[in-house]
């Protein structure tokens, strides 16, 4: 603490002042704001705030969130009272660096800081907040419109690697682009298999077609493979290092069980943590900065919200709801910004796989919802409100999958 | 109409490659608008590592990005005379965004990097100086091309591109831009139109927005000889463009409205 200048506890009270204000206002959390303005009077605040925390970044497309949250778990389990270190986290999902500062700001002495950070800011946010570990899990296809292609992130990521070869990395072997930019670090790997391949077609590193005939990739133009990996998913379990460690999550889905094994393996590997103690440490996490949070719909049901933010995540999604018969389905879609304003993705995501569940389509794109289900055989149902489509739906159980700000919406209301 | 014996092969190519915006809708609604109609119809996905065969009916190329352009730009050239002896013996072509670039004679990327195109249409794509992205309206050109049922209406779609698309004297536009940018060369057009081919910078995918645009590919194919589709009412589908060209609409006021405050400001 005493490394912060004046300068810098100026721009922290500020920024909690305007963060303070906007949460009276009901305008939102305050994290992003108040970041915004500590951002605009301190700009060294970030190394500043950092100096005293030993920084862990976790990156993806997606379950960062997730991953963020169960790490985090662990982290606090692992410490007895009174000799762990503290720790902070982005727990709400604020992940630009106006998220991060009043996160780092909230420590109250040294510890560790556990951060979330968007894809794109990265790059930005490693030389000042100097990371002792990187966590790094998937790379696809998200919001064309905005942030361009999978390629360019990737490429981004691995000049970080490149010019901090000493970096630890904990990485998912199973995704190309993640091991194209982790390869020039000191990496652990841990292979979790890669279900959505549609975003990882060509090399990263050549630009020919990867062979994935053996379920894992393999360039045969310029020998670019999926590396060898000590700790890897089996339907089961983790394997770490051969040692089975079971996976038994409150959190529903494939992708969380994805999330667990990447926070486990950096809570295992880097912090020294038992990997069985840190999974029991996970297993009671039940919603995550309100995914898979239950909304009462007052008729004796509740729905679950699932948020989805691109093609990889819809398909991951709707393999979990389209397991459980009895489940009504409201696709909730907007295009707003944080959403993406293009909403072509739905024709990549296999919606055939809800025929035969009561099925509605909602926000404010919901005929191009409509559209996508009539062309997938799917009967529905049109509404704008989640909540009232999901009342409507005649079935045991509803889950509502939702685009960004369909999602936060309804998080914002029912937290 | 004469009766086809076979079913409609409606070829999707490289949808690894070319499938970066949804594009595989657009050989969806192409398969499901057939079969609605009790048209036998096969939904044939070429892979990138394939030849293109030069037996498909509907030949589908969609938009990617810039590393996988290039892989499909070597296929699409080493299968260059299937497509072309295809397409001259009735087959129809349908081109969005990257597959559009591809089937003109040359496409430069912004890096520098000149690909060769399969010249099918004469035009060439050049960088421009920024990407264009967002809704697009487009009034589809009055053209013989369209055949017995005339134009479709009003196209509309969304575009995401850098290039800048020039059709060479003779070759007509899809359409005209009512909103948005399209070939951005400054002609004032989206795309182009030729005999059993259409070219555009639209996604959306275009199809499921424009389900009229489906059924003229789909005549061009099943009724060669000026016949006409069995009608498909479209209920849902007319909701979706309707509410787009509206949105569309409303964008181009606004891009209106700034320019103008930019040019006295």
């Amino acid at each position: 603490m005493t490394r912060r200048t004046a300068r810098t506890r100026v721009a922290v009270n500020a920024g909690r002042a305007a963060g303070l204000a906007s949460r009276l206002t009901g305008r939102g959390q305050g994290a992003t704001i108040s970041g915004r303005v500590m951002n605009l009077i301190s700009p060294n605040l970030l190394a500043e705030l950092a100096a005293d925390q030993r920084v862990v970044l976790v990156s993806a497309t997606n379950g960062k969130t997730t991953t963020t949250r169960l790490l985090t778990a662990a982290l606090e389990a692992a410490g007895r009272p009174g000799e762990a270190p503290a720790i902070v986290s982005n727990s709400t999902g604020a992940n630009l660096t106006s998220g991060i500062a009043p996160t780092l700001a909230s420590s109250r002495g040294p510890g560790i800081a556990v951060l979330e950070v968007d894809e794109r800011v990265l790059p930005r946010v490693v030389d000042p907040l100097a990371p002792e570990l990187l966590v790094l899990g998937n790379l696809s296809r998200d919001q064309l419109d905005r942030f361009g292609e999978v390629h360019a992130v990737g490429d981004q990521w691995r000049a970080v690697a490149e010019a901090h070869p000493d970096l630890a990395i904990v990485a998912n072997a199973s995704d190309p682009h993640i091991v194209w930019a982790a390869a020039p670090a000191k990496v652990t790997w841990v292979a979790l298999g890669l279900r959505w391949r549609q975003d990882a077609a060509t090399c990263p590193s050549c630009g020919a077609l990867l062979d994935w005939s053996a379920d894992r990739f393999d360039c045969r133009s310029c020998g670019f493979a999926q590396p060898d990996a000590p700790h890897h998913l089996t339907d089961d379990a983790l394997v770490i290092d051969g040692r089975d460690v079971p996976l038994d999550l409150a959190l529903p889905g494939e992708w969380n069980r994805y999330n667990a094994a990447l926070a486990i393996v950096a809570a295992t590997t880097h912090f020294g943590i038992d990997p069985d103690a840190a999974a029991t440490a996970m297993a009671d996490v039940r919603s995550v900065a309100g995914r898979f949070m239950r909304i009462p719909l007052g008729d004796g049901r509740e729905a679950t919200v699932i948020l989805a933010k691109n093609p990889a995540g819809w398909t991951e999604a709707l393999r979990h709801v389209a397991a459980h018969a009895d489940t009504g389905v409201v696709i909730a879609v907007n295009a707003h910004v944080a959403d993406g304003k293009d909403p072509s993705w739905l024709w990549d995501v296999p919606y055939e796989a809800l025929a035969g569940h009561p099925t509605a389509a909602a926000g404010e794109r919901r005929l191009d919802v409509a559209v996508r289900l009539r062309y997938a055989g799917v009967e529905h149902t049109i509404e704008s409100d989640p909540l009232v489509a999901a009342r409507a739906l005649d079935s045991a159980d509803v889950s509502i999958i939702a685009s960004y700000t369909q999602f936060s919406a309804l998080y914002r209301k029912h937290r | 109409m004469s009766a086809r014996t076979s079913a409609v092969r409606i070829g999707l190519v490289y949808p690894e490659l070319l499938g970066t915006y949804g594009d595989r809708g657009n050989a969806v609604v192409l398969v499901e608008r057939c079969r609605w109609r009790g048209i036998p119809a096969e939904l044939v996905e070429v892979r990138a590592d394939e030849a293109i065969p030069g037996s498909l009916d509907i030949y589908l190329f969609g938009g990617g990005e810039d590393d996988p352009q290039l892989m499909a730009a070597d296929g699409m050239r080493a299968s260059r005379d299937a497509i072309v002896r295809a397409h001259a013996g009735g087959a129809a072509v349908l081109a969005v965004c990257a597959g559009f670039q591809l089937v003109g004679h040359r496409y430069e990327a912004a890096d520098g990097a000149v690909l060769d195109g399969i010249g099918l249409i004469d035009m060439v794509t050049r960088p421009g100086p920024d990407r264009l992205i967002g809704e697009v309206v487009v009034e589809p050109s009055a053209s013989g091309h369209w055949g017995a049922a005339g134009p479709p209406p009003r196209l509309t779609g969304f575009e995401n591109h850098g290039g800048r698309t020039t059709l060479g004297p003779g070759v007509e536009p899809l359409g005209r831009v009512v909103a948005g940018g399209g070939n951005g060369d400054g002609a004032g057009g989206d795309g182009a139109l030729a005999e059993r081919f259409v070219g555009t910078y639209l996604h959306g995918p275009v199809l499921p927005r424009n389900p009229a645009l489906a059924d003229r590919l789909l005549a061009w194919v099943v009724a060669p000889t000026g016949g006409r589709l069995p009608e498909l009412p479209s209920p849902l589908e007319e909701r979706l463009r309707m509410e787009r060209l509206a949105v569309g609409s409303a964008s181009r006021l606004r891009q209106w409205v700034q320019t103008r405050h930019l040019a006295r400001g």
